[in-house]
């Protein structure tokens, strides 16, 4: 109950300064030197989050549809050959630096969102193909055997009975990768993406670490409501499931 | 009519299911038993097609099962295995209603079919109908998952292990409901159990398997007098196969006319009871409920092979 709270405080806490952040000029006036601007005034802060929150959602659904299909994929009869190949894959795309990934798409891409799109997207696949694969290989053995035996066919059992009992960890999958995602998001304003990675870099450039502070906490506090977002979706899920 | 034909399973070229042969006339009974390994189980999934059979033929009222798709001839037959196996995620209702809706049965006729399997098991139907599985017991469990199994009206029901996991006193009460709902529905059930008290309590006939053989296929009365091999009769226990044999008839079959002192028995208790009861209260007669006695004598006749 107290998480909820607390929850709530930050929520509104971060609307506050997202519309009005000026009002919060005081609070960060002490990390600045030299009578430099207290907040961030080249692009708004709130345009920057919502163009921020805009790439991680299309990044994680991507890693999602992605990882869930391999799972999917690698879970049937004909593609069980393929699973190593498929783990290899993900956590190829996990390991490599996102950096890197970026510095390896802008000659291809070009500056802008698509190389950061890119690299949120090999960096998130991971999580939810391993937590798709253990929710759809995890289930009760007596479960799969009473599907096949009333007559569900492959496609039927995979809708109506792998996929909802797979739901939350799939969801936890996501949530993972939604956080990771959010932070690693702010790399992509080095290529020109409009993430509040811009505010950051903003900061180090010219030595204010007001900036920085307030780009981070805004992507710290936006993790915080995120991940408690689809915790509290999780709880839900398994409670259908029958889970708790 | 299920009629299995030379019907043999393969496992890296070893027989698990050895050129098993049996008829199974309609509403009847049949009980697969033997040791784990015998292929009793493999012999009964190769019925609904989750194995498929490496040679032989099923046939039921004359139509061979290997013609349809499987996942069609599978909702014609009804399941229950051990453990239930109950949908998590559906409610009761919903999990009893899974043949019906993928037969696509019209959506107030499956209400009306889930209340009567309920009330048929015995449960409320309106404080069950939409409760979650995990929220069952196990013998509440248990009755749910045979309800599913014949929702779509079955003529043939498959059992795995049903009782396997209730304790015994639940057992005991579920393997009489199984047996009085199978006799007022006519369905006809082949059940697998590694226990062959269970076997002699509910079949009519008994189909031994060992090895991946059919060793003997024949009534319970037959099995317990006249056990074909040393196997089976280890599996029967000679200790108390007197006791068990008494257990198979009941008393008014055997009624001679007669009087005699004392409370009379119940006319549908079995011998085995009646010999209970004689022990108990030191009487060589006794008197049947509905006329007729049933006495000592005849009781020791009756409890030797014949």
């Amino acid at each position: 109950m107290t998480g909820r709270w607390m929850m709530a405080i930050a929520g509104m806490v971060l609307a506050a300064f997202l519309v009005a952040p000026d009002r919060f000029a005081p609070l960060f006036q002490p990390l600045t030197r030299n009578g430099a601007p207290a907040i961030y005034q080249q692009t708004s802060i709130l345009s920057l989050t919502l163009s921020h929150l805009g790439i991680v959602t299309v990044a994680v659904l991507a890693s999602t549809v992605a990882g869930l299909v391999l799972a999917i994929l690698v879970t049937r009869r004909s593609g069980r050959e393929f699973l190593p190949l498929a783990r290899t894959v993900t956590a190829v795309g996990q390991t490599l630096p996102p950096v890197a990934v970026l510095a390896l798409a802008v000659p291809v891409m070009g500056f802008g969102t698509g190389p950061t799109l890119v690299a949120l997207f090999l960096y998130g696949m991971l999580p939810v193909f391993e937590n798709a694969l253990a929710g759809l290989t995890g289930q009760s053995p007596q479960v799969a055997e009473a599907a096949r035996g009333m007559g569900l066919t492959p496609v039927q059992r995979l809708w109506q009975i792998d996929l909802p009992l797979a739901l939350p960890l799939l969801l936890a999958g996501m949530r993972l990768t939604a956080v990771i995602s959010l932070g690693t998001a702010t790399i992509g304003s080095t290529v020109a993406a409009r993430t509040l990675g811009e505010v950051i870099i903003a900061g180090l450039l010219s030595a204010n670490t007001a900036f920085v502070v307030q780009g981070g906490l805004v992507v710290g506090i936006l993790a915080v409501l995120i991940h408690h977002g689809f915790q509290a979706l999780e709880r839900r899920a398994r409670l259908r499931t029958g889970l708790d | 009519m299920i009629e299995i034909r030379n019907l043999t399973r393969l496992y890296n070229g070893i027989a698990v299911v050895d050129d098993v042969s049996l008829t199974v006339k309609t509403g009847e009974l049949v009980v697969l038993v033997g040791t784990s390994g015998s292929g009793k189980t493999t012999l009964l999934r190769m019925i609904n097609r989750l194995i498929e059979p490496s040679s032989g033929q099923v046939l039921i009222e004359g139509a061979d099962t290997a013609t349809l798709p499987a996942h069609l001839l599978r909702r014609r037959i009804g399941y229950a295995i051990q453990g239930h196996g109950l949908f998590p995620h559906w409610t009761v209702a919903q999990n009893i209603a899974t043949v019906p809706r993928l037969l696509g049965w019209p959506r107030p006729q499956i209400d009306a079919r889930v209340d009567e399997l309920l009330a048929l098991f015995q449960l409320d139907p309106a404080q069950f109908r939409n409760r979650m599985p995990h929220r069952l017991s196990g013998g509440q469990a248990q009755r749910v998952g045979v309800a599913r199994a014949l929702a779509a009206k079955p003529d043939l029901l498959l059992m795995d292990e049903p009782f396997g996991a209730l304790d015994p006193l639940i057992r005991a009460k579920a393997q009489a409901d199984l047996r009085d709902i199978q006799r007022r529905l006519g369905t006809t059930l082949i059940l697998v159990t590694h226990d062959m008290t269970e076997a002699v309590d509910l079949g009519d006939r008994i189909a031994v398997m060992d090895g991946g053989q059919l060793v003997q296929y024949a009534p319970p009365a037959r099995i317990l007098t006249d056990p074909a091999t040393p196997f089976v009769r280890d599996l029967i226990g000679t200790g108390d196969r007197a006791l068990r044999l008494l257990s198979l008839t009941p008393v008014s079959d055997v009624a001679a006319p007669g009087r005699a002192e004392g409370p009379p028995i119940p006319a549908e208790a079995s011998l085995r009871d009646a010999l209970a009861e004689c022990l108990w209260s030191g009487r060589d007669a006794l008197p049947v409920a509905g006329g007729g006695v049933i006495t000592l004598d005849t009781l020791r006749a009756l409890a030797r092979p014949r």
